[in-house]
């Protein structure tokens, strides 16, 4: 019924313009347009490989930047420095220096942190954790969900290779509210723990048998899989006892400061205000070009993943919305196909109708996808920057620290040689012995310092590491559900092709 | 954003719906698009008799067309045919605000998501441009391949006369009239609709296009919504890919480059292709299906004055007063209804061969489409995760 020479509208649906994008160099402030032209999947091929040449130096490195091995921060890492105090385990320094040789080789093999690993520990990461058969465990408002904890693993740590224990959310949280208040300050970076969720638990608790409650539960079991998962791969995290303990002993003390409502709860908030403040009046000398960059990278990344977050949720929603209407729409044709009183024509508009609701569910399962795959890892990274980023905080508090002891010590020097041209003794000698105390805090305070700037900075290089690398997972996967999409697609539209030629 | 778009077309190829031949083919091989109004170009040619040329082009704007259509519609001599339905008025109001939005916005954001967002809205424009013209021409075409209507008058005045036709969009009062024609003529279907027809093609064709035409409304709305849920997706896959790209590039996460670039453009042309061939179709067969109701109820109605002819004769005949005039207004009702009934049953079939032919053919089309997309994006699909897993 259509005039047919409105070729122009089908030519623009042709449009797999990957190739614009290669001849892009990194630096380039500039990026290709998308243009829609018609490139042939072909010309794809040898054309891509070359971008992954083209990508050399240090995946670390922001176009601005070059931290090359040679610089003195690497050095740092490299050296043999002194054990502080502070961090409760150590990894031996001397095994540092070979591996981070061939980081930058392949941004995709994790050599040197995979071989730290293994020389600690004595064998490499393998470890597998999983939370499953949610269980609801009381009744009314005092019932909570417990979660089976499955550890698989070949590790020596562990007295067995596998073995479970129930957990409830609280249990989850109780865990990382220790672990944060251990490491946290001295520079590692702490995954957070999953949200508390009162509107969700409570419709679990009252008893809601439906499904956004199913969805709810699922949501949250997947969270705190994927939560453990990131806490175990830490390699301090993983030794340290309390996660040891929340991964094998079948009784676990309740953690009831984690209640919102708490004391404990409501000291949190107090605390999180103050240090809001605080870090408003903190102005840091920074002397340290790495930290300025790294923060500012951060600080983008931040803003970055909120958005892309922002626009998968709303695709989410927008692909539940698709589903529906699909559906509708399958019905209405049915409808049509029946009225129709031409048998073929009838037939073949069931037949669209069958092949609509079919594509509904596949709509369905996508937005699926989308959401586990896509939209939790945004949210899980946008709340690891946060934590990322606290760990900033903590440094320049740390400095603070320091930098008052300095004063301060200053301040009793002054003191003390004022002390001098006068007679006394007693006076003086309480001065020297003030001195003496501040010389060793300031020295610590100095020690403290450079210890958290330098496990800053390993985090933050193990932090990128495992962000490319989860990103890349997630992504393989993503599009493999969307493989399987089109394959669906191309076999029921297949199966419809003939019915709709067969018209007469 | 440019607020004139020209678009230049090829002569089309035959359509296999229509029986064209040598003697009129019409078709707009021109649009403008200004400010507040579309020009078109209706390019014809043809070897009778009645045109002063053998090809010759003119320019006519939407109000024309309507008023072409309204012509055929108050004759009645033409109270037989289905009247290919009206072109539906140029809509660009919700593409110009989106494309004003745009302008509004771009300070805030990149320079490189405003050209992306730019291009994909003057898309949007000129594919509902390019709709419209589509709407137009098949009013035309449809108009020349019908073996009366072709021969109007008015339609030769509209193909030929190169001046502005003068006719202005109706006014107020005149839009008021019609509303209430329309009331009055609802009514009045309902009533004659209630009549049953002691033929049965007939009687069958009534029930049957009443359901019909309700259920390709239903269809038409809901295939509308559909499209509208993907195409709100498709534009969240914009607004994703852009935001990894920006990610990219200062990551240098070129793998994710790839990634991007696929999901980008899977879903949008999809829902193009979807609207073009499954909504236009039905929205088409919505108005044609109504054009068809339209016959039969002005058959109805013919029938009703028939019969009421009949019964005032025979109370003429038995008053034994105005026998004669009764006698002529009956054979008038009686001449009209049967040439009614006769050209309206060929052009029910007609509409039936027509309908089979058109939904084959966008079925088809639809579903080779969908096909070719699937394909084309399971092969992007499986060399981008070819070189994601391969550099692992």
């Amino acid at each position: 019924m259509f005039p047919q020479h409105r070729n122009v509208v089908v030519a623009q649906t042709q449009t797999f313009c990957v190739i614009s994008l290669e001849s892009n160099p990194q630096t380039s402030s500039e990026p290709a347009s998308l243009p829609a032209e018609d490139i042939s999947t072909n010309s794809n091929g040898p054309k891509q490989d070359s971008l992954f040449d083209d990508d050399p130096e240090d995946l670390f490195a922001e176009a601005t930047e070059e931290v090359s091995l040679d610089s003195p921060e690497r050095d740092v890492l490299l050296s043999d420095g002194p054990s502080p105090a502070i961090t409760p385990i150590t990894p031996p320094t001397s095994v540092i220096t070979p591996c981070i040789g061939h980081a930058h080789d392949d941004m995709f093999t994790h050599s040197s942190f995979d071989e730290i690993e293994e020389e600690e520990g004595g064998d490499s990461f393998d470890m597998h954790i999983s939370v499953s058969d949610p269980e609801k465990v009381g009744d009314g408002m005092n019932a909570y969900m417990a979660y089976k904890v499955t550890t698989k693993t070949s590790m020596s740590l562990f007295k067995r290779n596998e073995f479970s224990v129930k957990r409830r959310f609280s249990d989850f949280l109780g865990l990382h509210s220790k672990l944060a208040s251990k490491y946290l300050h001295i520079g590692y970076i702490v995954p957070p723990a999953p949200e508390k969720s009162i509107v969700g638990m409570t419709k679990v608790k009252v008893g809601k048998e439906d499904q956004s409650s199913n969805e709810f539960v699922e949501k949250r079991r997947s969270a705190l899989e994927r939560y453990l998962m990131r806490t175990v791969k830490h390699p301090v995290l993983l030794k340290d006892p309390d996660v040891l303990q929340f991964l094998e002993s079948s009784d676990l003390p309740r953690a009831v400061s984690t209640q919102a409502l708490s004391s404990a709860g409501l000291l949190r908030m107090v605390n999180k205000a103050a240090d809001a403040v605080n870090k408003m009046t903190i102005k840091m000398n920074e002397s340290d070009a790495w930290f300025e960059e790294k923060q500012q990278h951060f600080e983008n990344l931040d803003v970055q993943l909120r958005k892309l977050h922002a626009s998968v949720e709303s695709l989410v929603c927008h692909r539940k919305e698709l589903s529906v209407n699909t559906a509708q729409f399958a019905k209405s044709a049915a409808m049509l196909g029946n009225s129709e009183d031409h048998t073929a024509l009838s037939r073949a508009l069931s037949q669209l109708a069958e092949v609509e609701e079919k594509i509904d569910q596949l709509h369905q399962d996508q937005a699926n996808a989308d959401f586990y795959l896509f939209s939790e890892l945004l949210g899980d990274y946008v709340r690891l920057i946060t934590a990322v980023k606290g760990v900033f905080d903590h440094r320049m508090k740390t400095w603070q620290k320091w930098q008052d002891s300095q004063m301060l010590l200053q301040k009793k020097r002054e003191a003390e040689a004022k002390l001098q041209f006068t007679n006394k003794p007693d006076k003086l000698q309480q001065a020297k012995d003030e001195i003496k105390e501040l010389e060793g805090k300031v020295q610590q305070g100095e020690r403290d310092f450079e210890q958290i700037s330098k496990t800053i900075r390993k985090e933050v290089s193990r932090f990128e590491k495992e962000r490319v690398k989860d990103f890349k997972t997630i992504i393989i996967k993503y599009l493999e559900s969307l493989v399987q999409t089109q394959q669906q697609l191309i076999k029921y539209w297949e199966a419809f092709l003939p019915e709709a030629k067969a018209i007469s | 954003m440019g607020n004139v778009v020209s678009v230049l077309l090829q002569p089309r190829a035959v359509n296999v719906d229509l029986q064209t031949d040598a003697t009129l083919q019409v078709d707009i091989s021109d649009a403008l698009s200004e400010r507040d109004k579309v020009k078109f170009t209706v390019h014809t040619k043809s070897t009778l008799p009645n045109f002063k040329q053998n090809e010759f082009s003119v320019v006519r704007q939407h109000e024309e067309f309507i008023w072409l259509h309204d012509s055929f519609v108050e004759n009645e001599d033409y109270a037989g045919y289905i009247i290919p339905p009206a072109p539906p008025r140029p809509d660009f109001d919700a593409s110009r605000e989106k494309l004003q939005k745009l302008g509004e916005g771009e300070g805030s954001m990149t320079k490189e998501e405003f050209t992306k967002m730019k291009q994909e809205l003057e898309a949007e424009y000129l594919a509902i441009f390019k709709k419209t013209v589509a709407m137009h021409e098949v009013f035309l075409c449809r108009v020349a391949a019908h073996p009366v209507l072709r021969k109007d008058l008015n339609f030769h005045v509209f193909l030929e006369y190169n001046q502005d036709l003068s006719v202005r969009g109706k006014n107020k009062k005149e839009k008021l009239e019609d509303f209430f024609k329309n009331v009055v003529k609802s009514a009045d279907g309902v009533l004659v609709a209630g009549v049953k027809d002691v033929d049965d093609f007939f009687e069958h064709e009534k029930t049957f296009l009443l359901e019909y035409h309700n259920r390709v409304k239903d269809a038409s709305a809901k295939s509308d919504r559909m499209i509208r849920s993907h195409k709100n997706a498709a534009d969240d896959i914009n607004r994703i890919a852009s935001s990894l790209y920006t990610c990219c590039v200062s990551n240098r996460r070129t793998l994710q480059l790839l990634s991007v670039v696929v999901l980008q453009k899977i879903e949008a042309r999809v829902a193009a292709d979807e609207d073009l061939k499954l909504a236009d179709l039905l929205k088409y067969y919505l108005r044609e299906s109504q054009a068809a109701k339209d016959l039969l109820y002005r058959r109805s109605r013919a029938l009703v004055d028939y019969e009421n002819a009949n019964k005032a004769l025979d109370k003429a005949r038995a008053k034994n007063r105005d026998v004669l005039q009764a006698e002529t207004s009956q054979q008038l009702c009686c001449h009209k209804f049967e040439k009614i009934s006769e050209s309206a049953k060929q052009e029910l079939i007609d509409f039936k061969t027509r309908r089979v032919a058109a939904f084959r053919k966008n079925l088809v089309e639809l579903a080779e489409l969908e096909l070719k997309h699937a394909k084309g994006n399971l092969q992007l699909l499986q060399s981008c995760l070819g070189i994601l897993k391969g550099n692992t």
